[in-house]
Formats: C-alpha cells, sequence, structure tokens
C-alpha cells in the first residue's frame, strides 16, 4: 500500500534524489554553514536592480546548478514544483518562464521546500515524470517589504522575531541514479492554528503543526525516533523548536540531540539581528540540500526525517487579528549504501 | 495534535514558560540614552545657527529640523539607521528624525515601482498614521483648549 495511516506516502519505486543544489546571500555564508553551500553571494542585489528579481536570479541559479550536478538538461525534467513567499508566486512563476518545463506553482509558505520534494516524489514514483525537479526559495528584503516593514526603517522586533534566509534551494528527483540517496516516504501535514496571533512569534505558531506531523508520522509507519539519526524541522528557531520538543514529550515522544531546526543551525546567534534564528522558504531548503545532504554524502546519517514548517498567513490576515495557520511536511532521505561528495 | 478552546488555552501556557519577555527595562533605558542623544544634538544644531547665523529662538527651529530631518535621511540612506533603530527603539522613533526615517525608508523601497505610484504612492505607507493621528490629536487638543480658556 502506497498509503500509511492517515497521511503518510510510501514510494515503493525509491526515487532517487539525484541532485541538490543551494545558493545562499552573504549574511547566510557568514553563518556556521557557509561552507556547505553551492555558491554564495556577497551582494543581495546579486546585480539586479530590484530585491524581486535578486530573489529570481538565486532561484534560477539553484536550479541551473542542480541541473548541472545531475547532468540533466531542461528538456528532460518534466516537471517542475515550485514556490515561494511572494504574492502570487512571481519568483517561481518568473522563473519557470526562463526555465521552460512543464510547471506546476505550489505555495507551502515555508514547508514549501518539502512540500515540493513530496509532489517530486510522488510524481516519480507514480512513473508520471523521469525527472521532476523540486525548487524554492526566499530572500530577506522581499519578505520584509512584503510582510514588514522596508528594509531600511529603524523599527523594533522583539526577541521572538526570526531572520529571513536569502537564497534558493533545488532538488532533482529521479527514476535512476547511482550512488546516490533515495526519497521513501513523505508524510503530509494537517493545517494546525493553536491561536498565536503576533507575526512576531512565528516560531511558536509553527510548533504545534511540526509536533502533529512527527507525531502522526511515526504513528502512521510504526517507526520510533531511534530508526532516524536526525530530525529536523524547517524553520521553528530556538522559542518554537524548544515549544515543539515539548510538544512531543506531552505525547509521549522523545527525540533528544536528535531533533534540531534548519533555522538554528543557519545562523551564529551572534550575528546581527538574527533574533531566535532563520526562516523563510529558503531556509529548510538551503539547509536540506546543502548542509544536510552534505553531511549524509560523508555518511553521517542513514535515515532523516525533514520537516519543513510554514506559517500560512498573509499581512492582511495578522492586521485584522486573525491567528495563523501553519503547516509541516516531512521528506524521509535514505542514503542506502552510498557516499558522495 | 488536539486543537480547539481547550488546547489553545493549555498551549498559551506552554508560550509563557519559553517566550522570552520583551525586555522593556533595558529597552526604556536604551530608548532614553539615544532620544535624549538626538534632543542634545539637535539643542547644539540650535544653538549654532542662533549664535552664527543670527536666528532667534523662535525662527532656529526650522533651519534645526531641517538639518536633523536631513542627517535622517542620510544615515537611511547609508543602512545604519534601521541599526541604530533595532538598539534604540523608540529613542529612535519618536524624535522628528524617526518620522524622516520612515518616510526615506519606504520612497527608498518603493523606488523600483516608479516615482509616481512607488515613491509618490507608497512615500507614506508608514509615515501616514502618524500624520492621521498627530492632526486629530492636535484637533482634540486645541479643542479643548479653546474650550478651557472661554469659559474659565
Amino acid at each position: 500500500m502506497p498509503l500509511l495511516g492517515k497521511q503518510t506516502w510510501k514510494f515503493n519505486s525509491e526515487p532517487y534524489l539525484l541532485a541538490t543544489a543551494a545558493v545562499v546571500g552573504p549574511k547566510e555564508g557568514e553563518g556556521p554553514l557557509g561552507e556547505d553551500f553551492d555558491n554564495v553571494h556577497e551582494d543581495p542585489y546579486v546585480g539586479q536592480d530590484s530585491w524581486e528579481k535578486a530573489e529570481r536570479r538565486f532561484f534560477e541559479e539553484a536550479c541551473e546548478r542542480a541541473m548541472d550536478k545531475a547532468g540533466v538538461c531542461g528538456e528532460q525534467i518534466n516537471v517542475l514544483y515550485a514556490g515561494d513567499l511572494l504574492n502570487q508566486i512571481i519568483t517561481s512563476n518568473f522563473a519557470a518562464r526562463q526555465l521552460a518545463v512543464p510547471f506546476l506553482g505550489v505555495f507551502g509558505a515555508c514547508s514549501t521546500s518539502m512540500e515540493s520534494l513530496a509532489l517530486a516524489a510522488m510524481t516519480v514514483d507514480a512513473g508520471f515524470a523521469d525527472y521532476a525537479l523540486a525548487a524554492t526559495s526566499s530572500h530577506n528584503s522581499t519578505a520584509e517589504r512584503q510582510f514588514r516593514y522596508p528594509t531600511e526603517y529603524g523599527g523594533q522586533k522583539p526577541p521572538t522575531s526570526q531572520c529571513t534566509v536569502t537564497g534558493a534551494g533545488a532538488a532533482i528527483v529521479g527514476k535512476q541514479g547511482q550512488n546516490r540517496p533515495r526519497i521513501t516516504h513523505a508524510t503530509i501535514g494537517k493545517v494546525v492554528d493553536l491561536g498565536v496571533i503576533s507575526p512576531f512569534e512565528m516560531g511558536p505558531a509553527m510548533a504545534p503543526a511540526a509536533a502533529d506531523t512527527i507525531a502522526q508520522h511515526f504513528q502512521d509507519t510504526g517507526r520510533t525516533p531511534e530508526d532516524y539519526d536526525l530530525i529536523i524541522t524547517g524553520d521553528l528557531a530556538r522559542i518554537g523548536h524548544k515549544l515543539a520538543e515539548e510538544l512531543l514529550e506531552q505525547q509521549g515522544i522523545y527525540l533528544g540531540d536528535k531533533f534540531k531546526d534548519c533555522g538554528i543551525l543557519m545562523y551564529d546567534p551572534d550575528q546581527s539581528e538574527v533574533f531566535s534564528g532563520g526562516s523563510g522558504c529558503a531556509c529548510c531548503a538551503t539547509v536540506t540540500y546543502g548542509h544536510l545532504m552534505k553531511r549524509m554524502g560523508r555518511g553521517e546519517f542513514d535515515r532523516i526525517l525533514v520537516c519543513a514548517t510554514g506559517a500560512l498567513l498573509s499581512p492582511m490576515s495578522s492586521q485584522q487579528g486573525e491567528s495563523i495557520p501553519c503547516i509541516a511536511h516531512a521528506v524521509v532521505i535514505e542514503r542506502g549504501e552510498s557516499t558522495w561528495t | 495534535m488536539k486543537q480547539g478552546q481547550q488546547a489553545k488555552a493549555d498551549y498559551k501556557k506552554l508560550q509563557k514558560k519559553h517566550v522570552p519577555k520583551k525586555p522593556v527595562l533595558s529597552n526604556c533605558i536604551k530608548a532614553f540614552l539615544v532620544g535624549g542623544s538626538i534632543c542634545l544634538l539637535g539643542q547644539f544644531v540650535q544653538q549654532f545657527f542662533i549664535a552664527y547665523f543670527g536666528f532667534n529662538d523662535k525662527t532656529a527651529g526650522s533651519p534645526t529640523v531641517a538639518v536633523m530631518v536631513f542627517i535622517a535621511v542620510l544615515l537611511t540612506g547609508l543602512g545604519v539607521y534601521d541599526r541604530l533603530g533595532q538598539w534604540a527603539g523608540a529613542g529612535s522613533a519618536v524624535p522628528v528624525t524617526g518620522f524622516a526615517n520612515a518616510m526615506s525608508s519606504a520612497a527608498m523601497e518603493h523606488r523600483s515601482e516608479g516615482l509616481v505610484l512607488g515613491v509618490g504612492g507608497q512615500m507614506f505607507k508608514v509615515a501616514g498614521p502618524v500624520i492621521v493621528f498627530g492632526t486629530v490629536a492636535a484637533f482634540i487638543v486645541g479643542l479643548i483648549r479653546e474650550l478651557v480658556t472661554k469659559f474659565m
């Protein structure tokens, strides 16, 4: 049965994660994971004349690099699943115009990375594609101006805020591969809302969704935390991650040191204005596709569960005083016998 | 995951445990120091205009505000004012320099949408409410003053 329990997909053919690429901006490059990204741009504008065009450039570069690494050209890509944070997902839509491949836009806020990867794996598993591309991006300055204030505005942010990651991540999923990791399961999350209203408390808002998806994954698959070397959330950051850990413990799931968060790993807490950690679509995407894939290639992990979390708010909904609905999607990546660099 | 009122209430309790409080006291102290320093600088500028350019106490206000606004806009353009704002909070937001920052940052941000709809249309995005409520407050206070002086 490809459906396990209520919400988990088991991919019988175990599609290959043929290549991944992560491109980031200067602040991410200065962080502790700087070495693990494919490219670090010192110029957050990447030579473009608007922030939106810059984000698109990050997105396109991540896709190009992933295709190069997989040795696949644009014409071979049967489907692209992509999304981002901007209104009408313009980064993905406009970049897809450039790439000229069959395209399905998705929106899961910061959970888009694993949402698109799960869909790509499902499509390949079902035989609808030989090669599927999953990509997502975010840019600190485009997110600031859309969701918060102008970038140069001197407003004060509380310590619960997070820093939107500038960058993009792309992954190519294929039917056949050699010496590459495989995608075995995906757990599709439900929208969970426990009443957090402040848009500066995204981590605490998303923590229940992450806990829900992770608990559901264990229930559906019958696995336990011992079956994984790493269970990592997308962008809960320091406060939200603690909350998720405690929510899981209330359900009798103890993850201990295996439980990490991409938003915490991304920055050094001493870096300026990172607050409680990273966020944005690119946070989970670049940490997973850059840092985690490198470590998996060195044989540090055999099996990981990546649970990307998204806050499904809009500036309008939060101005109208609505609480923040959140979602989390999890994907299982297995190394198998292979190692790579 | 349980949802509903009970779950929300429980989660609120859990959040209280983990979500750090805003550092109100240290924010106040920082705001006092920076806000005070900006005003002190303004006072120097005012004295400068009185001493060297023949302005008096009443007329020196306008060139002083112009200089303070110019400095704030310059610092905004150089990408410094937002850093100061994160540290100082209300200290850099309340004086006239904060207003200048709100206007100029919005103007810079929306330059990419063109001069009319971008800069012109969006410039008051952040600072607009200040003008609206400043005017409303001035009207109410003026009305009270008028009534008080007339009947007392």
